[in-house]
C-alpha cells in the first residue's frame, strides 16, 4: 500500500492561507491504514482547522481516492458543500489528490506526503520492499530486492560501506547484500553472484506510467 | 603508457596520495599543493577525489586535466553517485582527450554523509558496471552498442575494503571487479595488519595489484570519529588505546601508518597515503 503521513501543522497552515472555508476528503483504503486519513484523521482534521478559523463545509472519505471516477462520484454527491467551500483539503496520497483534482475545478490542498510503497509489518509499522522500477530481479537475488532495500540499488554485491552486515548510513539497517548473500548461501544457490549484473534498463519504468489492460 | 602503470609492471613498491580540487575556482594553490606532495616522496601518481564524502568541490575531471597541463599524473577518481551512464561515459571520452590515463571507479559515499543532504544520488550504475563501461569504451564501443571514432586507453582501478565482514561477500566482489577489467586496487584505509594480510594471501592469487591504504591517525579522538562516521573505516581499540596513552598521539600515528607500510612492503605493491594536511610527514611514514 502507499505509506503516507500528515504534514505538520505549520506547513498545513501555509497551504491553506486564502481559504475560508474548505470541504474534506480522506480516503479508506491506504491513508485509513496509514492513520493519515481515514474517518478518525478527517474528523480531528476538522477539529483542528475550527480552530484556525477555516469553516468546515463537509466532508466524505472516498473509498479509495485513487479511483478518479469514484473520487468524482463522491464529489458530485457532495455537490453543495463542495460548491460552498473555497477549496478542497484532501487527505489521501498524491494519486488520491490528484484524482480530486481531475474531478473537480475547486483549489485543491493536499494533506499528507506520500512516502513510499510498504509492506506492513504491523499496524504503524511500514517498510519498503519493492520501489516499482518496471524490471524486477527478485528471482536472482533471493526474493530481496536491492533495488530498493539497498541504500544506493547497487545491483552487484555491497559497497564499500557494508560494515558487519550493515548497512552505512544507518547502523540499524541490515545491508541489502548482506541478507541477499546469507539467504543464498543457506539455499546452496550462487544466484545473483554467480555473473556481473548488467546496467538496469530504466526505460522499463515509464514515465509517467501508464498501463492499459486489453480484454 | 601511465607512469603508475608503468612501476606497477616494473614490481616497484608504488607510492599515491590524495588532493582535493579547490572548493572554487582558484587552482593555483592547490597545483602548488599537488606539486609539493610530487616532491615529497616519489609519488607515482596523485588521486584527485570525487566530490568526497559527497561534499561539493571542483569537479575532479576538470582539475585532473589541469594537474597533467601542470605535468602531474593524476588518478581520476569517479564515483556513480552524481552522474547517469551518459554523464559518465562522456566525463571519460573527455577524460582521455585531456591526457588523464589513470582512473579509480567507485560506488561514491551516499549523499546522506555530505553537504548536500537533500541531493538526489544517481547510481544509474553501481562500481562493477562502471568498469565493464569502461573496457567497452577502451575496446570502441559505448554501452548503447555504437562505435566510437577512437577508443581511450586507461589504466583502471578499483576500491577494496580488505578488513569488511563477511570475508566472502566483499571478496566476491573483489573477484567481480577483476573480471570486469580492474588492472588494480586502491584499498580502503587499513589498519589490522592480519587481516590485510590474510586478505591478500588470498587477492595476490589473482594478480592484480593492490595498494593498502594508509590513514595517518593524528589522535584518538580523531580514531573514534572515524569508527563513528566514516563508513568502511575501522579502528581497532588498541590503536585507539596506543593513541590516547601517547604523550604525543601524531607522532604516534606516524608510527602507525610507518607500521602499516612496512606490513604492506612485505605482501602487496604499494601504498595509498591519506595523511589528510600533513603531508610533510609522508617521508617520515615512507622512512624505513
Amino acid at each position: 500500500m502507499i505509506i503516507s503521513r500528515q504534514k505538520n501543522q505549520d506547513e498545513l497552515k501555509k497551504s491553506l492561507i486564502g481559504l475560508s472555508k474548505v470541504f474534506l476528503v480522506g480516503c479508506g483504503a491506504c491513508a485509513t491504514v496509514c492513520k493519515s486519513g481515514g474517518e478518525e484523521e478527517v474528523f480531528q482534521m476538522q477539529e483542528w482547522l475550527a480552530t484556525q478559523s477555516v469553516e468546515v463545509t463537509g466532508s466524505v472519505v472516498v473509498d479509495e481516492a485513487c479511483h478518479i471516477m469514484r473520487a468524482g462520484r463522491d464529489l458530485r454527491q457532495n455537490r453543495e458543500s463542495v460548491d460552498e467551500a473555497d477549496g478542497i483539503l484532501v487527505l489521501a496520497c498524491g494519486s488520491g489528490i490528484q484524482s480530486i483534482a481531475i474531478s473537480s475545478e475547486k483549489r485543491v490542498v493536499g494533506g499528507i506526503d506520500s512516502l513510499f510503497l510498504g509492506n506492513v509489518r504491523r499496524i504503524g509499522q511500514y517498510e519498503e520492499k519493492c520501489s516499482l522500477c518496471g524490471e524486477c530481479i527478485l528471482n536472482e537475488t533471493a526474493g530481496i530486492c536491492p533495488v530498493t532495500t539497498c541504500a544506493k540499488g547497487l545491483l552487484n554485491g555491497p559497497c564499500g560501506g557494508m560494515a558487519d552486515g550493515h548497512c552505512e548510513i544507518d547502523q540499524g539497517i541490515d545491508c541489502a547484500w548482506h541478507l541477499i548473500y546469507e539467504r543464498l548461501k543457506n539455499q546452496g544457490r550462487p544466484g545473483v553472484f554467480a555473473r556481473p549484473v548488467a546496467p538496469k534498463n530504466w526505460s522499463r519504468k515509464q514515465k509517467p506510467g501508464r498501463l492499459k489492460v486489453e480484454r | 603508457m601511465s607512469r603508475l602503470q608503468r612501476k606497477l609492471a616494473l614490481n616497484e613498491f608504488v607510492i599515491t596520495a590524495e588532493i582535493a580540487p579547490p572548493k572554487g575556482v582558484e587552482v593555483a594553490p592547490s597545483i602548488a599543493q599537488a606539486k609539493n606532495l610530487a616532491d615529497l616522496a616519489d609519488l607515482a601518481a596523485i588521486n584527485v577525489t570525487d566530490n568526497q564524502g559527497a561534499n561539493m568541490r571542483m569537479s575532479p575531471l576538470a582539475f585532473s586535466g589541469i594537474l597533467c597541463q601542470a605535468g602531474i599524473e593524476p588518478i581520476l577518481q569517479l564515483t556513480c553517485r552524481d552522474r547517469n551512464r551518459l554523464a559518465l561515459q562522456s566525463d571519460l571520452l573527455g577524460a582521455s582527450a585531456l591526457g588523464i590515463e589513470n582512473l579509480l571507479l567507485l560506488s561514491g559515499d551516499h549523499a546522506s554523509f555530505g553537504d548536500h543532504p537533500e541531493a538526489r544520488s544517481v547510481f544509474d550504475l553501481d562500481s562493477v558496471q562502471l568498469l565493464q563501461t569502461v573496457t567497452g569504451l577502451m575496446q570502441g564501443v559505448d554501452m548503447a552498442g555504437k562505435k566510437l571514432s577512437s577508443p581511450p586507453l586507461f589504466f583502471v582501478g578499483a576500491a577494496v575494503s580488505p578488513e569488511a565482514e563477511p570475508f566472502e561477500l566483499m571478496f566476491q566482489k573483489y573477484r567481480k571487479k577483476i573480471d570486469c577489467g580492474a588492472q588494480f586496487f586502491q584499498t580502503q584505509a587499513v589498519f589490522d595488519a592480519k587481516r590485510f594480510a590474510g586478505f591478500m594471501q588470498e587477492a595476490s592469487l589473482l594478480k592484480v595489484p593492490v595498494l593498502a591504504g594508509v590513514l595517518l591517525l593524528k589522535s584518538a579522538g580523531m580514531a573514534r570519529f572515524l569508527n563513528a562516521n566514516i563508513p568502511g573505516v575501522k579502528v581497532p581499540e588498541a590503536l585507539v588505546e596506543r593513541l590516547d596513552q601517547s604523550n604525543n598521539p601524531l607522532a604516534e600515528g606516524v608510527a602507525i601508518a610507518r607500521e602499516m607500510v612496512a606490513v604492506s612492503r612485505d605482501c602487496c605493491q604499494g601504498v595509498h597515503l591519506m595523511t589528510l594536511g600533513h603531508e610533510h610527514l609522508i617521508p617520515e611514514i615512507l622512512s624505513v
